[in-house]
């Protein structure tokens, strides 16, 4: 579904943000991406949706190679992404509701279906009673919760998420985790990117480790605690429970 | 197909109701594109209505012959017989005085002023009807006749037909040249209202491309913008037109009076409205257009 294959990221500026990145994740996987800040975590799910092109190497997603993807097949290829951005990007212009009716007006579904959807999604995320409100009126973690929102509304099949829990205390980003796994069991791919390091292993996914744009290692299930003792502090200093109860 | 057709709908609707966001600067925004209109619109209209009042006036050039006053019958026949065969002669006619006076007082409304004379100042004449038209035809015929005995005065009454129908010549290349002028400003005024629209409207742009929206998509509602603002600023300039001729009208009608007789001007064609609203409507377009291809590209490749 999503394969990177030595994929280098430099920023205009000559900064390298990914260096030779190479992994694999199937149809219906769900598997986290951890790392410090400035790891390169944003970097990459930045290259999965074109958001940037890679400097070298090639990035596939759903058989497509973003780096020669023509420019008007490129919304076609994001209308099956549902993307949760770190700074939320939300409209602050109009209500939550119309946020969140956004992807559905630019595929030109349906209106009536439309709204119906929206509330479902709204109501996924606790925030059907504020749909009048503008997102200006939510707070940090209302904000992230209608990001949410607005990326599952449009039933994607593959869910890039970047921090979607920063903000949230721990019964939302149970909930919001929960409804991360409700997608995973109904199919959809999902790449969730977060500095909580054992969140992954919690829910039993793999996890892609980033240190300063590479690679550390992926972290199978299966040897989650082997793994975990190998690597460096960072991991050690975000231990596991601060977002989990 | 209804997928497309309901998408456009809705950009349509969207367009109008940011137009109705914002009413007031909106409104004067019309009212200028409305004004600059409504200049070429209102010269043209002015042109139309000279152009059919120097029809009405004239129908073909012609040429009159006056003769003496108290010329006999023979002379009259002698001249009618001279004007038949010249070459440039068409066909001619007899106005006999009475006759004249007769006209006189029908189509002047002077007849209390012909009503007073004692005598019938206005003599014989032939009205001359020639083959071709053009200046130089009719002033030769006008130089030669003028040497024949008896014959007092010959009128070239087409002459100043002619240099109305020049000065019309030049009213139309102004038109065009202010029609070409404001055109233009139009076009940048809309440019300019879709160039704040779209800085605005940059964090809506860039989430909406994030999230799947095509070009078409985002171009759509500033395109719709343009036309609608284009065709209500059309809808202004008829407005403008209709209501300064009307208010024209009101005093041209007491002018009229005055010379008992009814002049008024004539508003423009329902026909010649809508093409003026459909090219308002495209204008606006343009204008819009323009701005998008230039300042979305920009956005994309920042
Ligand atoms: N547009 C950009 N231009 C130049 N450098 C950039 C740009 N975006 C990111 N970087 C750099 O690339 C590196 C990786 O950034 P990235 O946003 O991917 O980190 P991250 O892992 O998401 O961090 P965080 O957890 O803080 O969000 C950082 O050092 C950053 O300074
Ligand atoms: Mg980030």
């Amino acid at each position: 579904m999503i394969s990177f294959n030595q994929v280098c990221k430099r920023y205009p500026g000559g900064y390298e943000a990914l260096k030779n990145i190479s992994f694999d994740i199937t149809e219906g996987e769900m598997v986290f991406v951890t790392g410090h800040s400035g790891a390169g975590k944003s970097t990459l799910l930045n290259l999965i949706a074109a958001i940037e092109r890679p400097t070298s190497g090639s990035v596939i997603v759903k058989g497509q190679n973003i780096s020669t993807l023509k420019g008007g097949a490129l919304p076609y290829l994001r209308r099956n992404l549902g993307l949760v951005f770190q700074d939320h990007k939300l409209l602050f212009d109009r209500s939550v509701f119309d946020n969140v009716m956004l992807p559905l007006d630019i595929c030109g579904f349906d209106h009536r279906e439309s709204a119906s959807r929206a509330r479902a999604a709204l109501d996924k995320v606790g925030l059907l009673p504020r749909e009048k409100t503008t997102p200006i009126a939510l707070s940090g973690g209302e904000q992230q919760r209608l990001c949410i929102a607005r990326a599952i509304v449009n039933r994607p099949s593959i869910l890039l998420a970047d921090e979607p829990t920063g903000n949230l205390d721990a019964e939302y980003a149970n909930d919001i985790m929960d409804i991360f796994k409700s997608f995973h069991q109904v199919g959809v791919t999902l790449l969730i990117a977060t500095h909580e390091t054992g969140a992954g292993a919690l829910l039993g996914a793999r996890t892609l480790i980033l240190k300063q744009g590479e690679l550390q290692s992926t972290d199978e299930t299966t040897s989650h605690s082997t793994k975990l003792s190998n690597i460096d502090s960072q991991v050690a200093a975000y231990p596991a429970g601060s977002g989990q109860t | 197909m209804m997928n497309w057709l309901t998408q456009h709908l809705r950009a349509l609707l969207f367009s109008l109701r940011r137009l109705l966001a914002t009413p007031v600067a909106n409104l004067l925004n019309v009212l200028v594109i409305g004004l600059a209109l409504s200049l070429p619109m209102g010269l043209y209209v002015l042109l139309q209505n000279v152009q059919s009042l120097a029809d009405r006036a004239v129908g073909t050039p012609q040429l009159s012959v006056f003769m003496n006053m108290g010329v006999g019958k023979d002379d009259i026949a002698r001249i009618g017989r001279q004007l038949k065969q010249s070459e440039a002669v068409d066909h001619i006619e007899f106005v006999p005085r009475e006759q004249a006076l007769e006209q006189l007082k029908r189509s002047t409304g002077l007849a209390d002023v012909i009503g007073g004379l004692t005598q019938n100042p206005l003599p014989d004449a032939y009205v001359v009807y020639p083959k071709r038209t053009d200046a130089q035809t009719l002033e030769t015929l006008r130089d030669e006749v003028r040497k024949w005995q008896k014959v007092e005065h010959v009128q070239l009454d087409a002459a100043w037909a002619h240099k109305l129908e020049s000065l019309l010549k030049f009213g139309r290349a102004a038109l065009l040249i202010l029609a070409v002028l404001l055109s233009i400003a139009l076009v940048a005024v809309t440019f300019n209202t879709i160039r704040l629209q779209i800085l605005t409207r940059r964090d809506e742009i860039e989430i909406s491309r994030l999230i799947g929206a095509t070009n078409g998509f985002i171009r759509r509602p500033f395109l719709y913008f343009g036309l609608l603002q284009g065709l209500l600023g059309g809808i202004a300039a008829w407005l403008i037109i209709s209501l300064s001729l009307h208010l024209l009208n009101v005093g041209l009608i007491e002018l009229a009076q005055l010379y008992a007789s009814n002049l008024a001007l004539f508003a423009p064609s329902a026909g010649d409205g809508l093409a003026l609203l459909l090219f308002s409507a495209c204008l606006g377009w343009l204008g819009a257009w323009l701005s998008v291809v230039q300042h979305l590209w920009r956005i994309e490749s920042k």
